[in-house]
């Protein structure tokens, strides 16, 4: 079934357009598709182990490059998000973490999992490796930048792991990285620390320009014929507007990294006011704090989405491969991730309600920020529509879909209420707010990525991950987390303010105790718990059921390759011609409950597919 | 046991939860009753909506769950149905909204009769400086802070000379006395936050951002820095107290002016610029 277009030779002859309502009802007819565009792209094939492996021009070798250097950050991540629950849950227990470290550990979780872990994973690693898999390509358009992008992004890596080890220790100023107090000395790591932060920013922006080049060209020219753009699966069309988003926002970034680098280290004054510290002015005078606020957001926010559409569109593929069934609504399912990319851009603000902007920008970001919530609502009703009437296998990667679903809802929600000026009010700077992307933007991806990885593992090494131990791993995950973040939101209710070191004897707070305690408890068992899912990684490298082609009967080309997992190339001698969409899933009259995207008319003439 | 069933039991748990919640918010002691019932209001809707979800969701898999044969439904797209639900979504979404907007617009349009408080904030600490008789703040710079003149008050203001300046972070407030807080911070951002008052606002450095409430219950509050600014940030507290109108008066008679601050100092250079200023 997965490699027939070898023996399939369409016709190239005639410029009618359109694919399957041939009159004349010949097979040949119904199966033609253009011919191709352009030539066939030449590639440079590593012969020694440093160019196979390491310099490697490859999109698949350098897509596990990005998830293993991603994950290693991750895990960094991981541990410090430890070190602050201790500290929150049961203070003056471990003696080393000052206020210092504390604020330190902070800000190095949220730029290490926002950044570095998150959008390098699902960009990098997923992009990388699935675009030219599912576009029927060889590989991205320019192999080389490839290349260069993620070795940037290793130094970007290297270069934010030093500042653990400088002078001062990492920047403290909260991943958001306000001016004026991330560059003064009552901040934690405010010389070096913050220096080594804005240039290993910096230096990820560059990196990953050339790799989001990269895929956008290869989405939008490298596609094998009959790939039109309406029949992608939707991971692609997630990874490719959240591409275009980081393209856009990502220099926002930049600039105001720049800026603030030489706030700090030439003394100009771009985010500084006039100051005074300990008794003297400062020779800064006239630039905007606020300002540089609404660059940080301007990136800021899409950056939200640069990591939400890749998890709403392979979730989505997930779905539909695992329930058996077409993803309901596909039109408006693209229609709905391209509107909320062009509508991020609108939003930023909404992370400044309280920041002292001009207030009459509150009645227009919360409306905007209310108005994405409807494109947002019409993709969860279409993922549980797609449930409805179909046939769920209940494994692991479903698992791992229903939970993003859950915990994706969830804090969707509680974006409402944040989004909703007067709502936001008394809620921002509260642990409402941690909660609250935690929630959405940390777990519910992180659902979306784990279930990928018991997805995609069979392709990429050729052997099936253990669904026992799967199972394992999704519940400790999922219900662990769940209970750290749903209580959470009711701390901030109470009005517990964020990036608190200690709350001392509030008395409104003290009653928080024990679940300060108790979220503690649950953040280690489930950070533990990922053992599970190393360990399951490690060991089915060697000893996992061989997976063979297409374990699970699924219809996208990347698991159509000629070789499992796929070689450079991809493709062998031929590239595959596509004739449907991949969500012919339980066709009636088809005899198979599946359709592969490769698949002729012609040999399921009797299937009642809808035309895609 | 079916995943379903988990699921069941994650949102019914959710539920319970929130209803039989130790921790909700403290009691409310200013007008902004209003945010109160917007989130409320949110809620019930948004509540609602996950519950329903969800529900539905762990219907799916309870009923659909893997048979082999089974026969599946082969349904692209229900114009009708995508149409209901936008629809429906977006009155939800105005519900929402629509309410909040109008508290919005009271946030920021302050009452008349306010009192002006001016909130100094700065790493680490509070101070605070109220209007004299003529209900009007002097204007003030951060370049001009020295130890004789502590809020940078302009010289050449006359509005500024009957200040009254408190020099402690215990701020006095009259109860059902609307208070507009005028937030100057002389270093980092701030944020001057009374979780009881709901209301919240950053302190900058360089520009003066304000925001109002009406305190209506008597008693003693603590202030929080609501923005992170620096180390020291979680310790940096201050109290207010809400009192009656008497107790209030006696209070501010107390206080310091900023013609008081000077004639106790010894710094006749400070002085003769205060005489000069008067005589022209």
């Amino acid at each position: 079934m997965s490699d027939e277009y070898n023996q399939k030779n369409t016709p190239i002859k005639a410029q009618s357009s359109e694919t399957t309502s041939g009159s004349s009802g010949s097979s040949k007819d119904i199966d033609y598709v253009r011919p191709a565009e352009l030539p066939e792209q030449d590639l440079y094939h590593g012969h020694s182990f440093i160019t196979k492996w390491i310099f490697c021009q490859d999109a698949k070798v350098i897509g596990v490059q990005y998830f293993l250097t991603a994950v290693f950050t991750g895990i960094v991540g991981l541990v410090l998000s430890w070190l602050m629950r201790l500290q929150l849950g049961f203070p003056e227990l471990v003696p080393f973490i000052t206020a210092e470290h504390y604020y330190q550990f902070v800000t190095m979780h949220g730029m290490i999992m926002v950044v570095y872990f998150l959008t390098a994973l699902f960009l990098g690693g997923f992009g990388n490796y699935l675009i030219p898999l599912m576009v029927g390509a060889r590989d991205m358009v320019f192999p080389y930048v490839n290349m260069v992008s993620f070795w940037m992004f290793f130094i970007a890596v290297c270069v934010l792991m030093a500042s653990f080890f400088v002078p001062g220790g990492p920047t403290g100023a909260g991943w958001t990285l306000y001016p004026p107090q991330a560059i003064l000395p009552g901040t934690p790591g405010s010389n070096m620390g913050i220096i080594l932060m804005l240039v290993s920013l910096s230096l990820f922006v560059i990196g990953f320009t050339m790799g989001g080049l990269n895929y956008i060209i290869t989405i939008l020219q490298a596609r094998t014929r009959g790939m039109t753009l309406m029949r992608m699966p939707l991971t692609i069309w997630g990874i490719f507007t959240a591409t275009a988003l980081a393209m856009l926002a990502f220099p926002a970034l930049l600039v105001s990294c720049i800026m603030m680098t030489l706030d700090k280290m030439l003394g100009t004054s771009f985010f500084m006011p006039t100051i005074l510290q300990a008794g003297e002015v400062l020779s800064y005078g006239g630039g905007s704090p606020v300002l540089f606020q609404h660059l940080f957001w301007f990136f800021g926010h899409p950056e939200v989405y640069i990591v939400a559409l890749p998890a709403f569109g392979i979730v989505s593929d997930l779905i539909s491969v695992h329930a058996r069934k077409n993803i309901f609504g596909y039109r408006m399912m693209v229609w709905a991730i391209v509107g909320i990319g062009a509508l991020s851009f609108f939003v930023w603000a909404h992370h400044m309600y309280v920041s002292g902007m001009n207030p009459w920008f509150g009645f227009f970001f919360a409306t905007t920020t209310l108005i994405i919530a409807v494109p947002t609502a019409l993709k969860v009703y279409n993922w549980i529509i797609t449930l409805f009437r179909a046939n769920i296998r209940m494994n692991t990667v479903m698992l791992f879909c229903l939970g993003f679903i859950v915990t994706f809802v969830n804090g969707g929600i509680t974006g409402i209420f944040l989004g909703n000026v007067a709502v936001d009010i008394p809620l921002s700077d509260t642990y409402f707010v941690i909660a609250h992307f935690h929630m959405v933007m940390g777990i519910a991806p992180l659902m979306v990525i784990m279930g990928a990885v018991y997805h995609w593992f069979p392709l990429v090494t050729g052997r099936m991950l253990s669904e026992k131990l799967g199972k394992w791993h999704f519940w400790f995950t999922f219900l662990g987390a769940y209970s750290i973040y749903f209580p959470m939101h009711y701390l901030g209710f109470i009005g517990v303010p964020r990036r608190y070191f200690e709350m001392y004897d509030s008395p409104y707070v003290t009653s928080a105790t024990g679940m300060n305690e108790f979220i503690t408890v649950a953040a280690l068992i489930v950070g533990f718990s990922q053992l599970i899912f190393i360990y399951n990684i490690v060991t089915s490298l060697s000893i996992g059921k061989p997976a063979g082609k297409n374990p699970w009967k699924a219809n996208s080309l990347e698991w159509l390759t000629p070789e499992v997992p796929p070689a450079h190339g991809n493709w062998g001698e031929k590239l595959p011609v596509i004739h449907r969409w991949p969500y012919d899933f339980n066709v009636p009259g088809a005899k198979e409950d599946y359709i592969t995207q490769t698949t002729p008319p012609s040999e399921v003439i009797s299937a009642e597919v809808e035309k895609t | 046991m079916h995943p379903g069933i988990i699921f069941l039991g994650v949102i019914v748990g959710s539920v319970l939860f929130h209803i039989f919640t130790p921790w909700w918010w403290t009691d409310i002691a200013s007008n902004w009753g209003a945010m109160d019932d917007t989130i409320n209001l949110t809620f019930w809707i948004g509540g609602g909506v996950f519950v329903l979800v969800c529900l539905f969701m762990v219907y799916c898999v309870l009923k659909f769950s893997y048979k082999e044969g089974r026969k599946v439904e082969y349904k692209p797209e229900d114009h009708k149905l995508e149409k209901i639900l936008t629809i429906a979504t977006t009155i939800g979404v105005i519900a929402l909204l629509a309410p909040g907007l109008i508290v919005y617009n009271n946030y920021i349009n302050t009452p008349k009769n306010a009192l002006h408080v001016e909130v100094n904030a700065w790493q680490w600490g509070w101070q605070y400086r109220l209007p004299g008789e003529d209900g009007i703040l002097g204007t003030a710079h951060v370049a001009k802070i020295s130890d004789d003149n502590p809020f940078g008050i302009n010289l050449d203001d006359p509005n500024g000379k009957d200040d009254i300046l408190i020099q402690d972070d215990v701020l006095h407030l009259k109860k059902n006395r609307p208070v507009k807080i005028l937030l100057r911070s002389l270093d980092v951002l701030h944020n001057f936050y009374v979780p009881q008052f709901r209301a919240k606002m950053d302190a900058i450095p360089g520009i003066i951002t304000y925001y109002w409430f009406e305190p209506n219950k008597i008693g003693e509050y603590e202030v929080l820095c609501a923005e992170y600014c620096g180390v020291g940030h979680y310790a940096m507290r201050a109290k207010v107290i809400v009192q009656s109108e008497g107790n209030y008066d006696n209070w501010i008679k107390e206080q310091e002016t900023f013609s008081d601050l000077i004639a106790k100092q010894n710094n006749d250079k400070l002085k003769l610029t205060i005489v000069a200023k008067n005589k022209n």
